[in-house]
């Protein structure tokens, strides 16, 4: 899938290792957190001779935020791979909820393994030399994209929506509300079927005392509660392989967000636009009524002018010339910003297909690696079943 | 072989006034054999339950039906309706006139209204199994299926009318051999009777923990039932968001419905086969432990006579009768407990060996079934749109 471009051709990346570390925070406050080790290797061709390049770096999870961050930013019209949860949702009982906990660790380094390779073969995206350093550097410029992100959360209305982008932003909507839910309910299913495998544990215990006050019963008896302990144990693995597909669909619920996220963007540009070519058809008006004398729309100077006096035609001309300025410039401005509009479309709408594609393929992956594991589950219990009928045939 | 009829096996005359001896006498000279399927002579069947309503009462009534070539029966075939009262005259009466047998236990007999529905089908046929189940057991007996009260039942046109009449009948014959629980302490158990009052003591607490299991574990399943219940709608839902994902989710969702119905199959078998079956068992070693404590009566009134008449120091060159009774009766219900023990193990074991290997069976089709429903949807998974 990856272009034969991008820099996941080029590099191996994994991020093999997760470490707990303790350190200062910027309030000088002793922490805990984790680092994770990334490893890139790549050949070296130089001199008619190739080697390997090995290279590696820990971070921590909040520096994969801020990478994220500035992709998100820099390409507003790229659809951009979302992080692993931030913290653990969707539990059941037996999951923790615990940042710390080992299990959420594991599939957190493998969550942000998978943000690497998707940044790394994303064809826009690869080739982003603070990608790059991120990677390979220890110097990673601190990116503070704050008052852009926040500006998307922000509520305005544009007045001439692009219907594609309005459709695509209620399907993102929908698909985070859908998958939400499936995860939730999942999640509950996961603890319902735990309590139905363990509960069968007890099988094994009761025959095995049973089958000491039996004489030709206690040998099948015994070996079937043996049986029902492995059926029990069974349980842990088959949801443990779940979670993996869990983790599929709460990356697609992010990429959701991204996605969303991207008809934002376009939102603001339009607004932007709008706004632009409002300000530039008044001050046309403005400058029209200056110089014809008439006043058509009412404004505070017309009024505070009309009571204290008129105008010197003097500062009458110099208000124009400004204004003519302005208006010069507001007229360039609003071509560029309607070419980069233009632009902006272009590009998101190509991206938007490809992840369209991406996301079609991957979820019929996933979807299908599930269907496999249910598969596996039922023919565990068929085994299972099929060898405690044998030992009791034996009773 | 010699006539042995009019001797016990130790030598000494039979009293045979004592229908109790000279039913184990039967007992004795009556081979196992004649109950293999070959040679068996009496077949009952309990099916067609059908609900009366009457003014004052609504119950339900079983057809019984016996085909038999036995001596003992007019005719070779009757079909009858009985209702569960009179299942349990036949058991009470069974135990009044035989209580050195153990008698098969009967489905209990109150149902907390409004907690179960008495007329509810699954309730009906669970009850209908058990009684078929109740009569079976006493026709493989090679004692009990030769009881007149058990003639009556699977004969008599009015039942009712034979009841009434019991009572005097009862007067007549001498029928009722009620053995005096007059309190007599026990000097020392036979060990093999202590053996099994220990064994029925751990094998009705293991049956009532492996009750308990089986009743959480039908609990979970519902509740696991009730969480995919919702959870396969939910791709459908998704579906119908989608494009090109629509087939395959729509597939899962159908898929899980499946998965749905297997488990509710699941589930209410276990609750109509195996957990009535536990329970029966539960009560026949409550019914056995009655029989044990009742021989251990009968034993403990013959020492204390024994010990009487030890003391009087007489010197009479006979025992006297009454003291010889009661040696005959712990003897005679020695042998029949003993003999009805060796047939009862063998039965639990047949019995158990059906009932769990059918729990098995279950759950081996309940997997099956989801098996089929998932490997069903692969291929619509992986349909590409250029194949379509």
């Amino acid at each position: 899938r990856a272009h034969d471009n991008c820099l996941a051709k080029k590099m191996e990346i994994t991020v093999s290792e997760a470490e707990k570390r303790t350190g200062r925070n910027a309030m000088n406050i002793q922490e805990t957190y984790t680092a994770y080790l990334i490893e890139t290797r790549w050949v070296m061709r130089a001199h008619s001779q190739s080697m390997w390049m090995l290279d590696s770096l820990w971070r921590r999870y909040s520096e994969f935020e801020l990478l994220r961050n500035y992709l998100s930013v820099t390409y507003p019209h790229i659809v951009v791979p979302p992080l692993p949860e931030k913290r653990a949702d969707f539990v059941w009982h037996k999951l923790s909820a615990d940042n710390m906990d080992p299990d959420f660790v594991e599939r957190r380094r493998i969550g942000l393994e998978n943000f690497l390779l998707r940044v790394a073969s994303h064809p826009v995206l690869c080739q982003d030399k603070i990608f790059y350093s991120f990677l390979t550097q220890l110097f990673f410029p601190f990116f503070q994209a704050d008052s852009r992100l926040k500006a998307l959360n922000a509520t305005f209305r544009v007045k001439n929506p692009d219907k594609r982008f309005t459709e695509l932003k209620h399907y993102s909507d929908e698909l985070q509300s859908v998958i939400s839910h499936l995860l939730r309910v999942r999640a509950r299913v996961a603890d319902r079927l735990y309590g139905v495998y363990k509960v069968h544990g007890n099988y094994g215990r009761v025959f095995s005392e049973w089958s000491a006050i039996e004489k030709e019963m206690g040998d099948g008896l015994q070996s079937a509660g043996h049986h029902m302990d492995v059926y029990a144990a069974s349980i842990d693995d088959i949801l443990e392989e779940e979670e993996h597909y869990a983790d599929q669909l709460k990356e697609y619920l992010f990429y959701a967000e991204a996605l969303r996220a991207v008809c934002r963007k376009h939102e603001l540009m339009q607004y932007d636009l709008e706004m632009a070519a409002q300000d530039l058809t008044s001050k046309k008006q403005q400058c029209e009524e200056l110089a014809t004398g008439t006043v058509r729309t009412f404004s505070l100077k017309g009024m505070t002018s009309k009571l204290f006096g008129q105008e010197t035609p003097e500062q009458r001309e110099a208000k124009i010339k400004v204004l003519e300025e302005q208006i010069q410039e507001g007229e360039e401005q609003l071509k560029s910003k309607n070419l980069e509009g233009r632009d902006f479309v272009k590009s998101a709408w190509a991206d938007i297909e490809r992840f369209k594609e991406q996301k079609n393929h991957d979820l019929k992956e996933a979807l299908i690696s599930y269907a496999v594991m249910q598969i596996s589950m039922c023919k565990k219990g068929i085994q299972v079943w099929t060898n405690a009928k044998e030992c009791f045939s034996k009773m | 072989s010699p006539d042995l009829s009019g001797f016990l096996p130790n030598g000494t005359p039979v009293d045979t006034s004592s229908p109790a001896s000279s039913s184990s006498l039967l007992n004795r000279l009556q081979l196992d054999d004649d109950l293999d399927g070959e040679t068996r002579d009496l077949f009952v069947t309990v099916d067609d339950p059908k609900k009366h309503v009457c003014t004052m009462e609504t119950y339900i009534t079983y057809r019984v039906t016996t085909k038999t070539t036995r001596a003992e029966f007019d005719l070779p075939e009757y079909s009858v309706r009985r209702r569960y009262q009179d299942f349990d005259w036949l058991r009470n009466k069974l135990e009044e006139s035989q209580p050195t047998h153990l008698i098969p236990p009967l489905p209990e007999k109150f149902v907390v209204k409004g907690v179960v529905d008495r007329f509810s089908e699954e309730f009906v046929e669970t009850r209908r199994k058990a009684l078929d189940k109740f009569l079976k057991r006493i026709t493989d007996h090679p004692v009990l299926s030769f009881n007149d009260h058990f003639n009556v039942f699977l004969t008599a046109k009015d039942l009712n009318a034979y009841k009434k009449q019991g009572m005097a009948l009862l007067s007549k014959m001498g029928e009722s051999v009620k053995y005096v629980t007059g309190g007599y302490k026990l000097r020392s158990r036979p060990l093999e009777f202590a053996a099994i009052g220990e064994y029925l003591d751990t094998f009705s607490l293991k049956l009532g923990t492996i009750d308990r299991i089986a009743q959480r574990i039908i609990k979970e399943q519902l509740e696991y039932l009730v969480e995919l219940r919702e959870y396969g709608p939910v791709y459908s839902t998704w579906g119908a968001l989608e494009v090109e994902l629509s087939e395959p989710l729509e597939g899962l969702s159908a898929c899980i419905g499946n998965c749905c119905t297997a488990l509710e199959e699941l589930s209410e078998d276990m609750t109509e086969d195996f957990l009535p079956v536990l329970r029966e068992y539960i009560l026949y070693s409550e019914s056995m432990k009655n029989v044990l404590k009742k021989r251990d009566q009968v034993q403990a009134e013959y020492e204390a006579k024994l010990e009487a008449v030890a003391l009087k120091k007489e010197d009479r060159p006979k025992v006297p009768t009454d003291v010889e009774k009661c040696q005959d009766r712990v003897e005679c219900f020695n042998a029949d407990l003993k003999a009805d023990m060796e047939r009862w193990q063998n039965n639990k074991r047949q019995d158990f060996r059906q009932l769990l290997m059918g729990m098995a069976d279950k759950n081996i089709q309940y997997y099956e079934k989801c098996l089929t429903a998932w490997e069903s949807i692969i291929p619509l998974l992986q349909d590409k749109p250029e194949t379509k």
